[in-house]
Order: structure tokens, then C-alpha cells, then sequence
């Protein structure tokens, strides 16, 4: 288990304090401090970690965030910001001694306009949200993480969010034009605008991926892109993971870059195939799902493209959807792929590096040897376009010896990620999961110069301090 | 400059700040100096080059990532990658022309500056394709961040930070890219449209296509203007696209196709049609596209001003007198419709003597004073090159 930094103990002695003055500061309904009412917000999508905080607060508006954060700032009290708690790596994970701030009632949609392709919305919006406000006019928001029902623009923001369509339209650090942000010392300051490539140092670049340690953000300009006229997926299935990453390469090398290029070894084509009856290859040790966007013509034309390409590495099946209906049903495996893993294992932790695309037949044989070694299953899906890996290690929480193994695993394979290449995070973030592993990337004067410039805006190290970076005096 | 320090490695590199560090000496940071006339003339008596730095030490296309020194000439990086069909995909402009220089940008100077053309509009910038670089702290510390694959966000992404700081938080000495496929056709639809607002609305209109127009230009004629939309992808895809396309710019104008407009975007990318003479002063703004005939107009009124629109309308490269008057209208302009500007080319005296970029509120520009301190504690680097000292 990964150690939180100690609470001070002058802040909880002063708890009903601070919770009374919380109060001054906020409509009545917008303090939470009943352990009861708290319970849902000590843990996020790393429930193996919980930690119920001080108190958490749910202001309405930027003002209210200010006035939280001016106050904590001035009592010296920790604060951690919380969207939806989807958070894969404890992003939202609280301390004994923080505030959270929960951003979800801040969820309205301030302003659409087509013309400059732009929305303003508040922090607490989902990321579906954005698109659903938009798409009757054939608009969406690109990034797509698969927690996108649930996860919110604030936390998309600071984890620098994914998805499986980043290969062609990126991550959220380039779907981005402008924040409203509450600084560590409780001012209101914009940075970006609503325009491309604003002149002076890059606020808005160096906040996105910043896992809450810079600012609380409270309203995003995104960027919404008008969609194509449609999609179509193939699934593309070869006898090995080598040869199938070949393919992968042939197609990139000739020119298309697919909208999404998935890839599933065995354990993960049974497990959901078992669960989706999707028509997945049980004899295949690698499938590809790769999806094209276009006319019906143009739609055609590529799938026809890379139909050729994959016959050269000798396919056991090639399927083209014929229909929309083909195609959903192509992804349908995919998009419950941790569900079904969840079915056929109690637990599951779900990693999250990126390698060199090269090397993924390497990797995915020392992760299978690995695997033998720890005595635990592993499913590896695999953004195969971008090189960010997700493998399912299967464990039982119940046994804090089988947790601690896929523990120590998923560590394993993290350090084998940066061994070819690669890095610990592409899409989840550090958050407290993998904190303890940033030595393996960075040097330690590297680290030292992350921490200052996280001391450049949080001198005092109150916000979110126990993520990212491996504990030190600060934290 | 008379004192040019050219370090041969990143050891070197090293080395000099140690010496400057010693020395408490500023040091001017460039490349080829290619873009010395950009923002404020730097105080330093000491340049420090990276053009020692060369070369590729990276290229695996199938990976779509690209890594050099940061003193490699552009043009070498832009050939490698030609002959295996790949580009630079955010198109950055070719700026000697702009300031009549010989030398070509290096890939360092590329990313410390953040220039992108106009497939901007659609891909992304220069930072949003960088994705790793190593550069030297003002404490003489070798710093990686990034890497070299696509998705990575580990840790905070300094990359962001470095590009675009012209300079003056580190000195890059290598710098990994995403490259990407260049496309097998393209085509321009030009639109002879009466007036500015209605060229806006046409880009807009073909930005909003389902067609992926990556190029959006606006070209101020003398009886009007024409708006140009590029696509690029596979033959057939650009042939039944660009048919679409016409359909829909028709309301705006009379629409006509120029099947190989290669170098009437080369054109775009390096602001020529802008037609800016010798003494001009050159800003280049970055607004909202809908609010660029109202920034047009009053930019027209104040100085007569000679524009050129890209990015849909929401990048205006401006020419015009280089004076303070013609200055604080353009700023003014800026400020009335919330966007950002730089002053691009003037002479050193204006260039020493007015804003070169907006400036940042108070709050944020306390804590950019600490991040500079955070990287660079004895303002070492190209002082005064974005903003005065306080």
C-alpha cells in the first residue's frame, strides 16, 4: 500500500472550526461533514485506497471556490478538488486533513457556438455531456475516455484525458482553448481565451495533465469539431501478437491513420468474447479493431486499403462491417472489455503505460512470463495506433496477498515500459497509484524540478500534495 | 553580437551555463538566430547557439515520431521526412522572408517560438505535436520531459511550458516530434467573396463541413477578398470532397478549384500575400474567428491596415506603419475582442519601447515570475525578450 502524508494535527483539533466557518462561506446544503454523507467521496476508481477527508464542500459557482480556497489558504488546510471520482490512479483520493472540493454542481453549459466551433461549460459537465449539447447539429467533443458517461470536463482537464479516437484527433491538452481557474491562493485568473495559441507562456498547456496540483479549474473553452459524414469498423485476427504488430505498422507506414486501432491478445478476446458474444476469433492470439471515417464510398475505399494490407500478414479472419450495425457490433467486445474481465475475475487493476509501438510483441511476451511468475491472469487491450497500453491483472481483493502480488505486477510492467521506451502514464495519470514509481522515469533533479514549479503556485504545498510525486518534506 | 558560444553537445551546453551561472552573465539563447527580429531585442552581451547541436538522432516512421538536436537546420528534418511521405503536419512558416535573413529556423528555435501554419486550423500546433524534449535549466541541469511515444502524461508536461517561451526558461537541446503521413492529393476551393464577414462565414461554413478542410485562408484583394479552402487525403477522397465542399461555399460566392495549390499555401504559410513592404511593422493575432471584421474594420480605420486572415479568420498576420500610434491600435483592437497579439517585425528601437504580447493579470503574472525563477533562478535567459523587467 502506497502511505499518505501524516495530517497535521492542529487542523483536525480545529475540525469544528473550520466546518463552522465552511459555512459562513457557503449556502448551508453546500457543506458536507456527517461521516455518513462523507463516505462517498474517501475513495474514486482506485477504491483499493480510501481515506475520508476533513470536510467536503460542493460550491455552485467560481466565486464560491475562491472564497474556499482564499480561506484554506490562509488556515493553512489541504485541499484536494474532485470531479466524478472516476479516477483510475487515486486522483481524487482524499487526506484526513483536506478539504475536498466538488466541482459536480458546477454543471451547466455556458455558451455553444458552431460557427467559432467552441463551448464554454462549466467544470462539473460530463465529457458525454458536452458532445450530447452538441451533436444535433453533427458536432462533438473528440477526446472519449471510457468513463465518459460519468467523468467530468474538470477532471478530463487535469488528467490530460485519452480515449481510442487520440490517434487522430488527440488527447484533451489539444482540444482545449480556455480555463477559468481558482489559484492555489484563491484568485480568479483565465488563461487560453477563445482563440488558438495565446502569446506568452503556456497556462493552459502546462494546467492540462497537472492532476489538480496547480488550480482548481472551473470553466473549460473546449473546441467541438464538426463529425464525419460516418464510421466503420473491421476486425483484422492473426496467429500472433508479432505478426499482428506488424500489420499495425504496414498500415500506419502506408499513409492512413485509422480514427481508432485497437488491440486485444487472447485473454482478452475470450473474456469478451464470453461476455459480448460479439463473434470474436477464439483461435486468434491477436485481433485488431480498426475503424475508418468518411462517405460510404471513402468508407469503402480504406477498408479495402488496409483489408489488403492485413491479407499480406497472413489473417485467420478479416471482417469488414457492411453497416452500422456491423460495426457496433464489432465494438461491442471491445466497449465491455473491463466488464468482462470483471466477470471472470473478482477484481481487476487496470494499468496504464505507454511502450514504443515496436515493441509490443516483446512486452506482451515478459508481461505473459510475468504473469506465470506472479501466479495472476492478465487481459492486455491496447490503444495500438498511440502505444498506450492497458493491461487487466485479475486478482482477489479479498486476499490483501493476491492485491499486493497485482500490486507489485502492475509495477512491473510499468518499470518495463519505461525499460523500452516508454512511460508510466498515457492516459490515467500518476494520482497516488503510481506515485512511488516516478523515480523510474525521472531523475531525481528532474522530480526536484517538478516540484518547483509546483511550489511556484502552491508555496505551501495545500493542493492535492500527496499525488504525483513521491512524499518529501513538502507533503 | 560579437561573443557567440557554440557548443558542440549538450555537455557543452552544460558547461557555458555553468561558466554564465559563475559569471552571473546573461546569455542570449539561439539557433540560427533566424528569428532575432521576433519580440523584444534581448540585453545580453553573450549569445549562446545551439547550431553545434545537429542532426537526427531518431526517425522510425511507423511509430510516427521523429528526434533531433535542436540546432538541425528545418529544411534537413523536412527532407528526411519527405522521402518517406511524412511532414511536420502543423506546416510552421518559413520566416526569412519576413526578416530578410539567409539562414534557415532550426527544430529548437521551432518549438521555443511555436509557429504553426495553416493546417494548424485542423492538427494542432507545434506543441501539440511535441512530444519530448531535453533542455538545460538556468542551474545548469540537464531536464528530460516527455518521451518519445505518443500518449504520455506523466508527470508535469514541461514540453507545454517550454514551447513557446521564446527562450527564456531553457535552452533545448533535443526535441521529439509526432510526424504524420502527408497526403497523396490536394486541392483548394477559392471563393470570391464582397467582404470580410462574408469570407469568415464561408471558411466557417467549410470548417464546419464533414469534409476536413485543413486549410482556411482569407486573401484581401483590392474589390473584395477571396476565401481559399485546402483539402488533402487520398485522391479519390479529395475528387468527391472537394464536389461536396463547392456545393456548399456556393451561397458565399462564385467557387472555383485549383487542383495543385501547393505553393499558393506555401504562400499563406509564409504571410506573403500579405504584401507587407520593407518598413512595415508586422503583428500577428490570434482572435476568435467571428470577431474578425470588427477587429478588420478598426484596424482599417486607424492605420489603413494591410491583413491577411487564416485559421478561419482566428489567426490575422496585419501590416502597417512601425510606429507607437499604429502599435496601440493594434492592441487596442486585440483587447476589444479578447484576443492575444504579437508585435512580429518592427524595427529594435519600437520593438524595446512597447508590449511585444498582452499582458498577463497580476495574479498569473506573480506566478510566472516564480515558474521563471523555478527554471532559470538567475534570469539568465534572453532577458527581456517576451516582456520588460519589472
Amino acid at each position: 500500500m502506497i502511505p499518505l502524508p501524516a495530517p497535521k494535527p492542529e487542523i483536525l483539533a480545529r475540525r469544528d472550526t473550520i466546518v463552522a466557518d465552511l459555512h459562513t462561506l457557503l449556502p448551508a446544503d453546500a457543506v458536507i461533514h456527517e461521516t455518513i454523507r462523507m463516505r462517498p467521496y474517501e475513495t474514486d476508481g482506485l477504491s483499493a485506497y480510501r481515506q475520508m477527508p476533513l470536510a467536503v464542500v460542493l460550491p455552485a459557482t467560481t466565486e464560491q471556490v475562491a472564497a474556499v480556497m482564499r480561506y484554506c489558504h490562509e488556515q493553512g488546510i489541504r485541499v484536494v478538488p474532485r470531479g466524478a471520482g472516476t479516477s483510475l490512479s487515486g486522483g481524487a483520493l482524499p487526506l484526513e486533513d483536506a478539504v475536498v472540493i466538488g466541482l459536480m454542481r458546477m454543471n451547466r453549459i455556458l455558451e455553444i457556438d458552431f460557427d467559432d466551433r467552441l463551448a464554454v461549460v462549466e467544470a462539473g459537465v460530463t465529457n458525454l455531456g458536452i458532445t450530447k449539447a452538441v451533436e444535433h447539429e453533427g458536432f462533438f467533443y473528440a477526446p472519449d475516455p471510457s468513463s465518459q458517461l460519468a467523468c467530468m470536463i474538470g477532471g478530463n482537464v487535469n488528467m490530460n484525458s485519452g480515449g481510442a479516437h487520440c490517434l487522430k484527433y488527440g488527447v484533451t491538452a489539444n482540444n482545449l482553448l480556455g480555463l477559468k481557474l481558482v489559484t492555489p491562493t484563491g484568485d480568479i485568473v483565465e488563461v487560453g481565451g477563445d482563440h488558438l495559441d495565446t502569446a506568452g507562456y503556456d497556462w493552459l498547456g502546462l494546467m492540462t495533465g497537472s492532476e489538480g496540483m496547480l488550480g482548481i479549474v472551473t470553466e473549460v473553452t473546449v473546441r467541438i469539431l464538426r463529425g464525419p459524414e460516418g464510421a466503420r469498423a473491421m476486425l483484422a485476427a492473426f496467429k500472433g501478437t508479432e505478426i499482428a504488430g506488424q500489420a499495425v505498422d504496414a498500415i500506419i507506414g502506408s499513409g492512413i491513420i485509422p480514427v481508432a486501432l485497437e488491440f486485444m491478445d487472447k485473454p482478452c478476446i475470450h473474456a469478451c468474447e464470453a461476455f459480448a458474444n460479439a463473434g470474436y476469433p477464439l483461435d486468434a492470439e491477436a485481433m485488431l479493431i480498426i475503424e475508418v471515417e468518411g462517405s460510404v464510398a471513402e468508407q469503402d475505399a480504406l477498408l479495402a486499403k488496409i483489408k489488403d494490407i492485413c491479407a499480406r500478414f497472413d489473417p485467420i479472419s478479416l471482417k469488414v462491417a457492411t453497416s452500422a450495425e456491423e460495426s457496433i457490433a464489432i465494438w461491442k467486445g471491445r466497449k465491455g472489455a473491463f466488464g468482462a474481465v470483471g466477470r471472470i475475475s473478482p477484481d481487476y487493476l487496470c494499468m496504464d503505460g505507454t511502450i514504443p509501438t515496436g515493441e509490443l510483441p516483446f512486452v506482451l511476451k515478459r508481461i505473459g512470463e510475468m504473469s506465470v511468475q506472479y501466479g495472476l491472469q492478465v487481459a492486455n487491450v491496447f490503444h495500438a495506433g498511440d502505444g498506450n497500453l492497458h493491461p487487466l491483472i485479475m486478482f482477489d481483493a479479498n486476499d490483501p496477498a493476491s492485491f499486493h502480488k497485482a500490486e507489485a505486477f502492475g509495477g512491473d510492467i510499468l518499470k518495463l515500459c519505461v525499460e523500452v521506451g516508454g512511460c508510466l502514464t498515457g492516459e490515467h495519470g500518476v494520482g497516488v497509484e503510481k506515485r512511488d514509481l516516478m523515480h523510474v522515469q525521472f531523475h531525481p533533479h528532474e522530480l526536484d524540478q517538478q516540484r518547483a514549479i509546483k511550489t511556484a503556485f502552491d508555496p505551501a504545498w495545500l493542493l492535492n500534495p500527496h499525488k504525483v510525486f513521491p512524499l518529501t518534506e513538502h507533503a | 553580437m560579437s561573443d557567440l558560444i557554440t557548443p558542440a553537445d549538450e555537455a557543452g551546453v552544460v558547461a557555458a551555463i555553468q561558466a554564465a551561472i559563475a559569471a552571473r552573465e546573461p546569455l542570449s539563447i539561439e539557433g540560427h538566430g533566424s528569428k532575432r527580429g521576433l519580440l523584444r531585442p534581448v540585453q545580453a552581451a553573450r549569445g549562446l547557439t545551439t547550431r553545434g547541436l545537429t542532426g537526427i538522432t531518431l526517425y522510425k516512421p511507423t511509430e510516427l515520431v521523429l528526434s533531433a538536436r535542436a540546432g538541425t537546420p528545418l529544411p534537413e528534418i523536412e527532407a528526411a521526412l519527405a522521402e518517406r511521405g511524412q511532414m511536420l503536419a502543423p506546416e510552421p512558416p518559413d520566416t526569412r522572408g519576413i526578416f530578410g535573413v539567409a539562414e534557415p529556423a532550426t527544430l529548437g528555435g521551432l518549438v521555443a517560438t511555436n509557429l504553426s501554419g495553416p493546417r494548424r486550423i485542423t492538427v494542432g500546433s507545434v506543441r501539440d505535436h511535441l512530444l519530448g524534449i531535453r533542455f538545460v535549466n538556468g542551474k545548469g541541469e540537464a531536464v528530460r520531459s516527455g518521451g518519445r511515444v505518443l500518449k504520455n502524461v506523466t508527470g508535469l508536461d514541461l514540453c507545454k511550458l517550454l514551447a513557446g517561451s521564446h527562450g527564456t526558461l531553457g535552452v533545448l537541446t533535443e526535441v521529439t516530434m509526432k510526424v504524420l503521413p502527408a497526403a497523396e492529393a490536394s486541392a483548394t476551393l477559392a471563393v470570391a467573396v464582397p467582404d470580410i464577414a462574408a469570407g469568415v462565414k464561408a471558411l466557417s461554413a467549410g470548417l464546419t463541413s464533414p469534409f476536413g478542410v485543413t486549410g482556411a485562408a482569407l486573401r484581401i484583394d483590392p474589390h473584395g477578398a477571396t476565401a481559399l479552402l485546402r483539402l488533402e487525403d487520398f485522391r479519390e477522397s479529395v475528387t468527391y470532397r472537394g464536389s461536396r465542399l463547392r456545393e456548399d461555399l456556393a451561397p458565399f460566392g462564385d467557387v472555383s478549384l485549383i487542383p495543385d495549390s501547393a505553393d499558393l499555401w506555401r504562400g499563406i504559410r509564409d504571410a506573403e500575400p500579405l504584401g507587407a513592404a520593407a518598413e512595415d511593422a508586422i503583428w500577428r493575432l490570434s482572435i476568435r474567428p467571428s470577431t474578425a471584421p470588427a477587429l478588420a474594420a478598426a484596424l482599417q480605420a486607424a492605420f489603413g491596415a494591410r491583413l491577411l486572415f487564416d485559421w478561419g479568420g482566428g489567426l490575422v498576420w496585419v501590416a502597417g506603419p512601425a510606429t507607437e500610434a499604429a502599435h496601440c491600435a493594434v492592441t487596442a483592437a486585440a483587447a476589444a475582442v479578447r484576443g492575444s497579439f504579437t508585435l512580429f517585425r518592427a524595427p529594435a528601437p519600437m520593438r524595446a519601447a512597447v508590449p511585444v504580447m498582452p499582458p498577463e493579470a497580476p495574479a498569473l503574472a506573480a506566478i510566472a515570475a516564480r515558474v521563471q525563477a523555478a527554471l532559470d533562478p538567475l534570469g539568465l535567459f534572453n532577458p527581456g525578450r517576451m516582456r520588460s523587467s519589472p
